[in-house]
């Protein structure tokens, strides 16, 4: 008997009690939908927080000068080390691994433009920060690239300074001032939003070193690195320190990675999707109890159809196969079904929140299928031994 | 073909014990048309389910064509009743959802045979018992008399050495019954050992043979000429054979 004869065979024998198979679907349907939907949103909610992180350079190595450590008084003289121009190159030129990397300077300074004036914070880079941060130009152009020791007189509004200093004018060619100095304005950024608590839409760029020349810094305030994958973190954070100490002559600066905080995120969301699973699961313990019962009352009807099957010649192994095989259709059955209506569930809810990333992961889908199956097994094992066991004499001696 | 020697069955009933079959001993040859007749109760059930390998003898030996079946594993069994043993049943016990050519079909399915064949020797077998233009029709649109012809074609349709009957005409009208007797006797004719249960004394005495059974024992054995008054013979269209 082909695998193929016996579901057709099974089949045939659940179309007999529509209503009672259709229910025992819907409860594996059930469960199955809620183990979609609620992997869905868990790691929806997952690959929200991570897409934040990596909105920002989620391979990013940045470098603070001094260390971080609390002191007390801090020793006369005791200068910290500067995080310098060089030290830049120093990265760029000699640490493997490294895509690109860009240098900050960091300060507060009051942009006017006419009668109107802001006061902004004001980053002092190259146009390197540009694919480093993952920002993008909306008109005009970012800071020309070349020499980080050139300067320069060129600054890049962010959308909300743009908006609140000229309105509706176009500023592209604009002179404006800074503090005493003066730059032409060469582009506007597309807006961007807060990100993890800091504005990059309410802010101005100029180069790194009109930066540091303009707050009267020697240090840079970070030196951001990005790495071409996330494997590689580890390494590039080793490689510039120990690249830096030999520079410094003392460990005078600090690494840290992005990397981290977003692992302990996505573990902390990982946790509560499987949580959730586990509880839409126990639906499924329930619906696996559903088809049992299902089975049993068709084992009891369908004593004489069994002992006849037996007399023409089905062997013990058949007639096991063939109600487990009802069993699994069941549950099977309801498995999809549970997976459609799961996805359309998903896609409903996606519909309302647009923002929020919810797709059922495909391993999850995978997963749903292969526990509808196996509820199917599980619970189906038990009647159909029953099925086996009976005498089918007694079972023939009744109409 | 068929030798019981000593066969008894008992069941476990209460505190003691029922013996259902107790100390039958006979045989039957090929090609004979044996009838087993006796009161309910009289274990003649019993003894066919034994015959048919459905049912063990607690005690004796079971012949079936040389072979002791009794203590053959269920497997062998299994195929005894699959390619040598056909049955018929007093409730015809068709499958209601499948239809009459779907029913013919059931023992080849089980036997692993393949959809064409499976198809061909159904038609066949329908054709034989004469409903080959039912074929698609289910258990619910046909009388019973074809209810019985269907079950008749799939108990052969596997060519089997043996067809039990029990109590084949016992749901039937005379005139249905009529017919279903003579589709057995001409699978009998065909060749086919033929054993009938029954309580009916007009269908016992169309057998070549009658087996009388009381309380668990085989009481007489006898011709069908000697056995059967006149009159009961009479009223059959076709005439029982005699030995």
């Amino acid at each position: 008997m082909s695998p193929l004869e016996l579901a057709r065979f099974a089949a045939g024998a659940l179309r007999g009690h529509r209503l009672r198979a259709g229910l025992s679907v819907a409860g594996v349907a059930i469960g199955i939908a809620a183990v979609v939907a609620l992997t869905a949103l868990g790691e929806g909610a997952r690959a929200y927080v991570v897409g934040e992180f990596a909105a920002l350079g989620a391979n990013l190595v940045i470098v603070l000068p001094g260390k971080t450590e609390t002191t007390g008084h801090a020793p006369l003289g005791a200068a910290e080390r500067d995080l310098t121009l060089d030290d830049y190159r120093a990265i760029v030129q000699r640490v493997p691994l490294v895509r690109q990397a860009a240098p900050l300077a960091a300060g507060s300074e009051t942009v006017r433009w006419g009668e109107r004036s802001r006061a902004v914070p004001i980053l002092g880079t190259t146009a390197e920060f540009l694919k480093v941060r993952r920002l993008r130009v909306a008109s005009g152009r970012f800071l020309s690239p070349g020499d980080p020791d050139q300067g320069g007189a060129e600054i890049v509004l962010g959308p909300a300074l743009a908006r609140e200093l000229f309105g509706a004018a176009n500023p592209l060619g604009e002179v404006v001032r800074v503090g005493q100095w003066r730059f032409k304005v060469v582009g506007v950024l597309a807006p961007r939003g807060r990100s993890l608590g800091f504005d990059f839409d309410d802010l101005a760029f100029v180069p790194v070193r009109t930066a540091m020349r303009m707050f009267n810094r020697s240090s840079l305030f970070r030196i951001l690195v990005d790495c071409h994958r996330s494997d590689d973190l580890d390494r590039v954070k080793r490689d510039i320190l120990s690249l830096l100490k030999e520079r410094h002559r003392a460990e005078a600066v600090t690494v840290i990675t992005q990397d981290a905080m977003v692992s302990a995120f996505s573990s902390i969301l990982q946790a509560l999707t499987l949580a959730l699973v586990g509880i839409a699961s126990v639906s499924l313990a329930v619906a696996g109890v559903g088809i049992m019962n299902v089975m049993l009352v068709s084992v009891a009807e369908r004593r004489a159809e069994i002992g006849l099957l037996k007399a023409l010649g089905a062997s013990n192994g058949q007639v096991l196969a063939a109600f487990l095989v009802e069993a699994v259709l069941l549950s099977g059955t309801g498995g999809v079904v549970g997976v459609v209506a799961g996805a359309a569930l998903v896609r409903g809810l996606v519909q309302v929140f647009p923002q929020f990333p919810a797709v059922p992961p495909a391993w999850a889908v995978a997963a749903a299928l292969v526990l509808a199956l196996a509820v199917g097994i599980v619970f189906g094992v038990w009647p159909a031994r029953r099925a086996t066991a009976l005498d089918p004499v007694a079972a023939l001696a009744r109409r | 073909m068929i030798r019981l020697e000593d066969i008894w069955r008992t069941f476990p009933m209460g505190g003691g014990e029922v013996h259902a079959v107790q100390s039958v001993s006979t045989s039957f040859t090929a090609g004979e048309h044996a009838a087993l007749v006796g009161p309910s109760g009289s274990g003649k059930s019993t003894l066919l389910h034994i015959l048919g390998c459905l049912d063990r003898p607690t005690k004796g030996s079971y012949f079936f064509e040389g072979r002791e079946v009794a203590r053959l594993g269920e497997d062998e069994r299994t195929r005894l009743r699959r390619f040598r043993i056909g049955f018929v049943f007093q409730f015809f016990h068709l499958l209601p959802r499948l239809t009459a050519q779907g029913n013919v079909e059931l023992p080849m399915l089980f036997a692993g045979t393949g959809r064409e064949e499976r198809r061909e020797r159904a038609r066949r077998a329908l054709d034989r018992v004469g409903l080959l233009g039912r074929a698609h029709h289910r258990p619910d649109q046909l009388s019973g008399g074809e209810r019985q012809r269907v079950a008749i074609a799939r108990a052969v349709v596997m060519n089997p050495s043996l067809l039990l009957a029990d109590e084949p005409t016992g749901n039937l009208d005379r005139t249905s019954a009529a017919e279903v007797m003579a589709l057995l006797e001409e699978m009998n004719r065909d060749g086919l050992t033929l054993i009938v249960v029954t309580h009916d004394p007009t269908i016992a005495a169309r057998a070549a043979r009658i087996l009388r059974m009381d309380d668990g024992r085989l009481v007489e054995e006898s011709g069908s000429a000697a056995g059967v008054s006149l009159q009961a013979r009479v009223d059959l269209p076709k005439g029982a054979r005699s030995p």
